[in-house]
């Protein structure tokens, strides 16, 4: 049975322009010590998703069905008091922004015992205690006196260890981390990586990485989801979607990648805008901006369908077989490493 | 800090230069004729000449302004009243204790409703509560002060009888005779004026502490703390509440400075003896020693409250340094 399983989720909001159709019939699994990367550009759902799970939407707002279970247990729809005991305890969230995200008139000491003290019967001094001790597991220098510092005392990198060290200090099963390197520049993206690949070793907790970097994905993920339109479009251990993808956003999405090893003029780049969802485009989200997009495709939504010969990897579209690998194949070639052209 | 308040002393005694100085030039323009009004109606032109000489009228103003600034420092004395001989001190005394009653009991009184609503309205936007409050809020803005304490003197203090109508009471009991004093007495006498007051600042007080609490409800620390398992009144008190007094706190500083020398609509409407009625006089009559006197307490008042807003900014925001 997996830790979390996610069932035909749907989540709409209500605004003054209509609803807007956020996140529509997504399912996936993600079982203990496990890390899923969720990838898609601004607008795809994937956050959206996972507030649904926290349930931290606004319920004037948002509307969400579906099913949600963590740890054999509906969760979707659970009164926020309920829900209190899973968030921050069984389940940790961290924010793409460190910057904003820690309140800024309180001591980094005080927002960490908090998170202790909501769910635990323990003494103030006990927190404290806690507080430090996951303060210098997430490596801040000199834990026990940057304890009473407020959050504009620290770097962003640092910011987002304190984040980090706050979503962890309760030992959750999970940690849903959305976008948390996106806001920090390349040495510490590497840095804040690394980190959390080792406290995930140390404690075991299943990972769920929120990321438009497809590079963050092939470093940190076991499987991958490929979200787009509010909809999952392509899923798959991860190696399997590097080697072969199979549908034109994947290729999209590998194509502006940059790589080291491939000398390339410019990076390809998916033409055009997501697609709104208050008003999605008939048929397959993504035809608009396909450059393989064929009559079928602006008519009927593709279903998700099995990869041929395998069991785990699915995805959404109306090229055939044959097609896909062919063009795939063409991908490839024009990506391929420059000094092996030199060489041939 | 003491950098801090260095600077704040100095830029004080320069504000309080600027303020005599420019209340001095003002009356020298006008033209005014204040030993004419205290010589009376069959006064002669050697009796004005007199009296002119006695108030140093008759020196340039550079010398009169010396004067008072002389007066000041060393007899800590802001002169006499050109109309009556009173020592304005003495004026002062008696007036800012009914000004600061009438402006402090208002301020607290529409703090006690605003916060409230502000809060819940931000609460629950478009709740029956937030509609009723908006409606509240367009009737407080939309009354003038001056027909909301005609209005409430005239149903409440005369036609129910329920308060009295004018005049004002000390807190402090006295056994004088003619006097009146007591907390109660004080309080029956203020609460009309407290909530003419009231009604039009707690109004652009909910509208101010509902945006903010709103606003601040969408910030991504919110998030957090609702993400770490904080309840809803975890979230409302510690991590809401704070960050959302920060704009308050500045408009509040700057309102109690302007309040005192403000209410005098107030004053006027329900004859209560402070320092907004007595300017209002001192105009009418040239009085410049009194209108001096005044305007310098009013200025420092300005100077004070910032000051104290600046203390509260940097200790509710931790992200201010004073320096």
């Amino acid at each position: 049975m997996a830790l979390l399983e996610v069932q035909d989720l749907h989540t709409r909001f209500r605004t003054d322009d209509g609803i807007v159709q956020a996140v529509s019939g997504v399912s996936f699994e993600l079982d203990r010590g496990q890390t899923l990367g969720v990838v898609g550009e601004s607008g795809s759902g994937k956050s959206v998703t996972f507030l649904s799970v926290m349930g931290l939407h606004d319920k004037r707002q948002a509307e969400m069905t579906g099913s949600v279970r963590f740890d054999n247990q509906e969760i979707l729809g659970l009164s926020t008091n309920q829900l209190r005991h899973i968030r921050g305890k069984r389940i940790g969230m961290i924010f793409q922004d460190p910057m904003t995200s820690l309140n800024p008139v309180k001591k980094i000491g005080w927002q960490l015992e908090e998170a202790v003290l909501i769910h635990n019967d323990v003494p103030r001094s006990e927190a404290r205690r806690r507080a430090i001790e996951v303060l210098e597991e997430v490596e801040i220098p000199k834990a026990e006196t940057r304890v009473d510092d407020y959050a504009h005392q620290f770097s962003g990198g640092m910011r987002q260890r304190v984040m980090i060290a706050m979503a962890l200090i309760n030992q959750p099963e999970i940690l849903i981390a959305d976008e948390p390197t996106t806001a920090l520049d390349v040495t510490t993206q590497a840095q804040i990586l690394r980190l959390m690949e080792k406290l995930q070793e140390d404690h075991g907790m299943a990972i769920v990485m929120i990321t438009h970097d497809l590079g963050v994905v092939a470093e940190l993920a076991d499987d991958v989801v490929v979200m787009y339109g509010g909809r999952i479009v392509e899923s798959s251990k991860v190696d399997d979607l590097f080697v072969k993808p199979e549908m034109p956003y994947t290729w999209g999405l590998l194509g502006s990648l940059p790589r080291v090893d491939v000398d390339v003029e410019r990076l390809e780049q998916i033409p055009g805008q997501p697609p709104s969802l208050l008003r999605p485009p008939r048929g397959c989200a993504f035809n608009p901006r396909c450059a393989y997009t064929f009559d079928r495709c602006r008519e009927e939504l593709p279903e998700l369908r099995p990869a041929e010969g395998k069991n785990d990897h699915y995805f959404r579209c109306h090229l055939d077989e044959g097609d896909r690998a062919r063009i795939w194949a063409e991908k490839q070639a024009a990506m391929a490493p420059a000094g092996a052209e030199s060489a041939a | 800090m003491t950098q801090f308040l260095i600077r704040r002393t100095f830029w004080a005694a320069f504000l309080f230069v600027a303020a005599s100085i420019i209340t001095y030039v003002l009356f020298f323009v006008i033209p005014s004729c204040p030993a004419c009004l205290a010589a009376g109606k069959a006064a002669t032109p050697e009796i004005v000449a007199r009296i002119n000489h006695s108030l140093h009228l008759d020196l340039p103003i550079y010398q009169q302004y010396w004067l008072f600034v002389w007066n000041l420092i060393r007899h800590g004395s802001f002169g006499y009243s050109y109309v009556t001989g009173t020592p304005v001190r003495t004026l002062l005394s008696t007036e800012i204790p009914v000004t600061a009653s009438v402006v402090f009991g208002g301020v607290i009184l529409y703090l006690a409703i605003a916060i409230p609503t502000g809060v819940i309205s931000a609460l629950r936007p478009r709740s029956i509560m937030d509609r009723l409050g908006m409606v509240f809020v367009l009737f407080g803005i939309s009354a003038p002060s001056v027909w909301v304490g005609l209005m409430l003197l005239y149903l409440v203090g005369f036609r129910l009888g329920w308060t009295p109508i004018n005049d004002y009471c000390s807190p402090i009991p006295t056994h004088q005779l003619g006097n009146c004093g007591g907390l109660w007495p004080w309080a029956s006498h203020l609460i009309l004026p407290w909530i003419t007051l009231a009604v039009g600042s707690a109004a652009l007080y909910t509208r101010l502490i509902r945006a903010n609490v709103m606003e601040t409800m969408s910030e991504d620390y919110v998030r957090t703390a609702r993400a770490k398992g904080a309840s809803p009144t975890r979230v409302l008190i510690q991590h809401v509440l704070r960050n959302s007094m920060l704009q308050v706190v500045t408009i509040l500083g700057m309102d109690l400075g302007l309040l005192l020398g403000g209410v005098l609509f107030i004053e006027i409407v329900f004859g209560l003896p402070g320092l907004g009625a007595e300017i209002l006089q001192a105009n009418g009559r040239f009085d410049l020693p009194v209108i001096v006197g005044i305007t310098m307490f009013l200025c420092l008042s300005v100077i004070v409250f910032n000051f104290l807003v600046d203390i509260l900014y940097a200790w509710l925001d931790p992200r201010i340094r004073l320096t």
